[in-house]
């Protein structure tokens, strides 16, 4: 007997969470921009409110488009389920909420984007959150760092800047084995180079507005839950496995073996936090996704040429990127990220600050901007824009030198993306 | 809703509100693999319309102890069980698959407690292939693979199950991934094994209501339609562009059916 198949990523890509509109047989999402939906008769309005149906009530809470985008993107997760929302940063301020609160601890890795660093360093303390952060390739230290009120662990597939791999079969043995959850932020990778719940993540975020959408037009982020950590066996969730107030005294547990998170995720978090996506950028996002595996291929292929003739400039000082045998995970990298290891990385320029501002202000094809995971490729100077309040004492404690340049690449002729390289690499020696 | 049935610990959702014997009850039974969950909306929906809801964990599945059972007839016999240590006199059993051959065997079994049988995805006989029975003792990832593939119809669903943004195979595949080793072979070897289904519809008293998906390439609708022609007392609900996942593809479709089938 033939084993059936079932849809390969790329098809995944086109198809999941859509068909055909039923009523008027358009084939693309259609952007369902409403505000609000018109129930049946009262009793199907208090069936929806109670959670006796599926189905939508108010945008803020659920939208047939940004359900399309969420489907999809659990889908190639392979997740059960998945949250849309206004930013990453929603995602993951949602993803903490939903299971921390004042008098909770989080343990991080180091190696974040600046704005989740903010976000657990500064702003959630202010809530009564606090964070340890930790070098990600420190076992021992994530293991120490979890205390009785620790309700999370989190990381980035690569982190920023050097590209650290995050370690997620690992690092989720470590949470798993203090009850623990592991959520991990996907972006610079997205599921077609790496599924964290694979290898043990229960949690995953995006910002979408990179490399899923790709197309640098709209803002949005992705929260999806694996559906594989069992809230009620670990006791520390009363969240999730006792009734919730708030919810028609729901037990969220207990109505979802597999998706207690998502369910209380949405029926509190969207609904009191309301960090919406809009219809819109889903439609949006949802548009870039169709491409992605194709993307997220060339990405790769533009990425190792670009490395490659960097690595041989003498001007350049190193590189960090993790196919390159220097870099401290290569055979992390090797297990984890076998299609490749994304798009973005960091290297450094020999030479001051002032070397790394003549090298941006040279380029003509990379885009001097603070963003990455755009079709077009992009380029940033941390010592002289991001950071530029700090010494490079301190920029050397935050792995940046004052050489020190992040490029994304993006989807150009790579020919033409080396050769904006060289030039700006001969304006740099000045 | 923790009880004590047959020696064991047994789990059963009560759709949100308290179980009350005094009000017709209604008890839903998952199919292989599975758990109460599957029932999430419909058993939510009937506990805040009249109705005292058991939606159970069988043994061996989600939160109830006690092994998997081995054949249908015990099936039968701890469903007839649980109404007495829930201390209902009558009940309406709504089944799925597995499931549903349980609530037909009680059904033709326990007439005086047992008020009418709404079957979903149901087919005699449940046999599984060779290979698949196979799979489900040894190689349970593989047999999950190939019984999510032909659970599902499709690749979208309006409305999702449980609401919008549910990832409707991947919540199927991670829900039997997470019941314990063991009981995937087990259900399956229930359902293959179960030899008297003509039999036992032949003696059903009670209303029946086939509930089928028309692309179920688990249980084909055409077999669950002899089993229906089998049944004295039988009304046939076939739904389109669904597979033997129904009350994940078709959550209000199921409901409606059992709505109008549940207040006859």
């Amino acid at each position: 007997m033939a084993a059936p198949r079932s849809l390969q990523f790329d098809t995944l890509s086109l198809h999941a969470g859509q068909r055909p509109d039923p009523v008027t047989g358009a084939r693309a999402v259609p952007i369902y921009f409403t505000t609000s939906f018109v129930f049946r008769d009262a009793d199907h309005a208090a069936a929806l409110f109670n959670m006796e149906r599926g189905g939508h009530v108010y945008s803020r809470i659920s939208n047939p488009t940004n359900a399309v985008l969420e489907e999809r993107v659990a889908a190639l997760e392979g997740g059960v389920g998945a949250i849309a929302t206004a930013s990453g940063q929603a995602a993951l301020h949602l993803a903490v909420a939903t299971i921390a609160g004042a008098g909770s601890h989080v343990v991080a890795s180091r190696a974040l984007y600046g704005g989740s660093h903010n976000l657990l360093s500064y702003t959630l303390p202010r809530f009564g959150i606090e964070t340890t952060f930790v070098a990600p390739r420190d076992l021992a230290a994530w293991k120490k760092a979890i205390r009785p009120n620790t309700k999370l662990l989190f990381g980035e597939t690569l982190g920023n800047p050097g590209l650290d791999v995050l370690d997620i079969p690992s690092v989720s043995a470590i949470a798993h084995a203090a009850k623990l959850p592991l959520l991990v932020d996907a972006t610079f990778t997205t599921p077609y180079l790496l599924k964290p719940f694979d290898h043990g993540a229960d949690l995953v975020y995006h910002s979408a507005t990179k490399f899923l959408g790709g197309h640098g037009v709209a803002i949005g982020g992705v929260l999806v839950d694996g559906g594989t950590f069992d809230w009620e066996a670990s006791g520390k969730f009363p969240e999730l496995t006792e009734p919730y107030a708030g919810f028609h005294g729901m037990d969220f547990q207990e109505e979802s073996t597999v998706a207690a998170f998502l369910l209380r995720a949405r029926r509190e978090g969207l609904r009191d936090f309301g960090a919406c996506i809009s219809p819109a950028s889903s439609f949006q996002i949802l548009q870039g996704i169709e491409t992605l595996p194709l993307r997220m291929q060339r990405h790769v292929e533009n990425t190792r040429k670009a490395v490659e003739f960097l690595s041989k400039q003498t001007a350049v000082e190193s590189i960090a990127y993790p196919e390159l045998p220097s870099h401290p995970d290569h055979e992390l990298a090797k297990k984890l990220l076998p299609r490749g290891c994304g798009a973005v990385f960091s290297f450094d320029l020999k030479g001051d600050r002032a070397a790394g501002r003549r090298f941006i202000e040279a380029l003509r094809v990379f885009s001097h901007l603070a963003n990455v995971g755009d079709a077009k490729s992009l380029v940033i100077h941390p010592a002289s824009t991001t950071h530029f309040r700090m010494s490079d004492a301190a920029l050397a404690e935050a792995g940046i030198g004052p050489g020190t340049i992040r490029l994304s690449i993006g989807l150009e002729d790579p020919d033409d993306l080396i050769e904006d390289l060289s030039r700006a690499l001969r304006a740099a020696k000045g | 809703m923790d009880l004590r049935v047959a020696g064991n610990a047994a789990y059963v959702y009560t759709g949100g509100k308290a179980f009350d014997p005094k009000l017709p009850a209604v008890v839903f039974i998952h199919g292989g693999e599975q758990d109460h969950s599957v029932w999430a909306l419909q058993s939510r929906y009937f506990a805040h319309h009249g109705y005292a809801v058991l939606a159970v964990d069988l043994p061996g599945h989600g939160r109830s102890g006690g092994a998997p059972l081995a054949s249908i007839d015990d099936m039968a016999g701890w469903i007839v069980a649980l109404l007495d240590a829930a201390k209902a006199s009558t009940a309406a059993l709504v089944g799925h698959s597995m499931g549903s051959l349980a609530a037909l065997e009680c059904a033709a079994r326990h007439p005086q407690r047992i008020s009418r049988i709404a079957l979903l995805g149901t087919a005699f006989p449940m046999r599984v292939s060779p290979d698949l029975l196979q799979a489900t003792k040894n190689r349970e990832s593989d047999a999950h693979g190939m019984i999510n593939t032909w659970s599902h119809s499709a690749y979208a669903h309006y409305p999702s199950n449980p609401g919008p943004g549910f990832w409707v195979i991947g919540a199927n595949l991670r829900l039997m991934q997470r019941q314990r080793p063991g009981a995937l072979h087990a259900d399956f070897a229930a359902c293959d094994g179960y030899r008297t289904g003509f039999e036992r519809a032949a003696q059903v008293k009670c209303p029946a209501l086939f509930l089928l998906g028309a692309r179920d390439a688990m249980t084909p609708a055409r077999a669950g339609r002899d089993l229906a022609r089998a049944v004295p007392d039988s009304t046939v609900v076939t739904l389109d562009s669904a597979g033997h996942n129904l009350m994940g593809e078709k959550p209000d479709e199921v409901l409606d059916a059992l709505v109008e089938f549940l207040r006859a």
